[in-house]
């Protein structure tokens, strides 16, 4: 399997090449190896282990953009049921950087709301990179605004490495886009739940990022600016995204000591895309209890509570 | 360059009223026409260049002063301290940024919260000071934004807000982010309790204070030609490897595409805000609004 290693996974890369070539010569040969490649996969898991148990806030942003990560629609697959998938913001297009709709969660009726990547170049292209244009925005909210209709509680999920910088964005108002938002969702009279999955990057994430419960996948980020784009602008050099990353504190545990998020939901040993599986049956396991435990509030508690949470940041 | 200054030899040539706030000295250099103004006479006329209608960036202060009745403004009580919650650290120290700041300008942030009349009305103000970091926001500003809109949510009184401003604070992280969603949320209970809310768009409003607080007035106003957007047009231009269009996010280009309510010369700002709030407040105003003279 190739899992297109990253530059610090280089040492697990060698070995698993090397278990590889073992089977294959174990395959066509007489001379037993099993022996061998169980060794050697146990090292290759513990080597995992130790690289993971310390990865750099650089490190967790490469994780945050691996090309195989799963994607929204990979966890709307793999934690729902019965997904319908709503289109369009009903003015100008249907931008295809945020993905919505309806489906079940353990049975209950959800509002589904995302930020979607592409993987391949053509997929990319049409996703454009995951992000989104202000009609994208106009449709997470149109969504939502149906979700609080029908009380249906709202999951988000973002991935994003921001809304996109373009003319025709900036000419359809970009800005008041997100903030109609930010505006809205902190009123709406529904629970929300919003899951950093991968980028979380700027006031492209936080368009979808306002909630009840704000929860991060281990190796994702939530920044207020990409490391390249502090960097470029403190640094006067996008090459110090890396010390730019470490100095903004940008990983899971670092904002969860902070008190800007809720919780973080751990990642298979080498990360999401290693075993999605299992990630989706972690993810699923903490937004099923978020969402009893928000669902046991009153809407006005809820909503005070929106308030009040947010009024404390920073404070 | 005017004539006498390309008679000089470059060395004693000067940098007069480059780029930042309005310069002191007697005499002042319009930096988009270039005409040498008499100081008095430009404070007359709210740091508006009265050659070229140029609006000159005004600190916060200047800013409700040129604004409020009198020039009198009541600063609200307990301004929120800066911190260096990350501990950040580029070529300089945060802290060392913000001191700086904080001595330069005589403000513990980027935003001034006070209460004044307009013409006689009861209003909440609240300016974002461009000379202190850029304007930009972080959560000492997302809170005493709170706190200005706190106090116009208990007056009843009207809530306005002049920004001017890069956008989120880079150095207070993911803090600056949630200020977004603060900011706005105060806002959704002003605007539940139906106390207006006038967004006066200044040079410049961008990033993540555009993309907030800025975007959500129930009515928008800019002063001409204005930089306003979310992403700086650099940025954009790096995007999409074009040429971007004569007037892109200045004020004239919102407005022609909606995103705004009007363009208003900074000095008729008072009245106009003033006549908008009654209508709006269902108020008579006992005063006369002086004819549109100013533009020339």
């Amino acid at each position: 399997m190739n899992l297109n290693f990253l530059d610090f996974e280089q040492p697990i890369a060698e070995l698993e090449a090397k278990i590889e070539e073992l089977q294959r010569v174990g395959k066509d040969g007489k001379i037993n190896i099993n022996e061998e490649v169980m060794r050697l996969k146990g090292k290759s898991q513990s080597l995992t282990k130790s690289i993971f148990s310390s990865l750099t806030p650089w490190q967790v942003t490469q994780m945050a953009r691996h090309p195989l990560r799963p994607y929204t629609n990979d966890y709307i697959h793999l934690l729902f049921t019965e997904f319908d998938e709503l289109h369009g913001d009903r003015h100008y297009k249907d931008d295809l950087a945020i993905v919505g709709g309806i489906a079940r969660l353990d049975g209950k009726p959800v509002m589904i709301i995302g930020q979607q990547k592409g993987r391949t170049t053509k997929e990319k292209v049409r996703r454009n990179f995951g992000m989104p244009h202000p009609e994208g925005y106009r449709k997470a909210l149109r969504l939502a605004k149906l979700a609080e209709r029908f009380k249906l509680p709202i999951l988000t999920f973002i991935d994003t490495p921001g809304a996109y910088p373009g003319i025709g964005a900036e000419e359809r108002n970009q800005s008041e886009a997100i903030a109609r938002n930010l505006f809205e969702m902190a009123d709406l009279r529904v629970p929300i739940i919003c899951t950093v999955i991968g980028e979380g990057c700027s006031g492209g994430a936080l368009g979808i990022g306002v909630g009840d419960a704000v929860l991060m996948l281990q190796y994702s980020y939530y920044s207020v600016i990409s490391p390249e784009g502090c960097a470029s602008i403190l640094w006067k050099s996008a090459d110090k995204a890396s010390v730019a990353a470490e100095a903004m504190c940008i990983t899971a545990d670092k904002l969860k000591q902070f008190g800007l998020i809720d919780n973080i939901i751990e990642e298979p040993v080498g990360g999401a895309h290693r075993d999605p599986k299992v990630m989706g049956e972690r993810l699923k396991a903490v937004l099923v209890k978020e969402l009893v435990n928000l669902e046991a509030m009153s809407i006005d508690q809820l909503l005070e509570r929106r308030y009040e949470r947010l009024m404390a940041l920073g404070r | 360059m005017s004539w006498f200054k390309k008679l000089l030899p470059s060395k004693i040539r000067t940098q007069a009223g480059a780029k930042k706030g309005v310069p002191e000295g007697v005499w002042t250099q319009c930096p988009q026409c270039q005409a040498v103004l008499y100081r008095a006479e430009l404070e007359r006329h709210y740091c508006v260049c009265p050659k070229c209608t140029h609006h000159m960036r005004l600190s916060a202060s200047a800013r409700v002063r040129y604004f409020l009745d009198d020039g009198r403004y009541e600063e609200l009580p307990n301004p929120p301290e800066p911190q260096d919650r990350l501990k950040f650290k580029d070529s300089k120290k945060y802290k060392e940024r913000l001191s700086a700041a904080q001595k330069q300008t005589a403000e513990k942030d980027a935003l001034l919260a006070c209460k004044g009349h307009l013409h006689g009305i009861p209003v909440c103000v609240s300016a974002f000071n461009f000379e202190f970091l850029g304007g930009s926001m972080g959560a000492a500003v997302g809170e005493r934004f709170v706190q200005c809109v706190n106090a116009s949510l208990e007056t009843g009184s009207p809530f306005i807000c002049f920004s001017a401003s890069g956008g989120a604070r880079m150095q207070e992280g993911l803090f600056s982010l949630m200020q977004m969603a603060k900011t706005s949320a105060s806002l959704t209970r002003l605007a539940k309790a139906r106390i207006p809310f006038i967004s006066i768009l200044t040079d410049p409003t961008m990033g993540g204070v555009s993309a907030s607080l800025a975007m959500l007035g129930d009515v928008i106003i800019a002063e001409p030609n204005a930089l306003i957007g979310f992403t700086g047009p650099r940025v954009i231009a790096q995007t999409v490897r074009e040429i971007l269009p004569e007037g892109f996010q200045r004020s004239e280009f919102l407005r022609d595409h909606g995103a705004i309510d009007m363009i208003i010369d900074r000095r008729e700002m008072r009245d106009k805000v003033a006549s908008l709030l009654a209508k709006l407040t269902r108020k008579e105003l006992d005063y006369c609004i002086m004819p549109e003279s100013n533009n020339e």
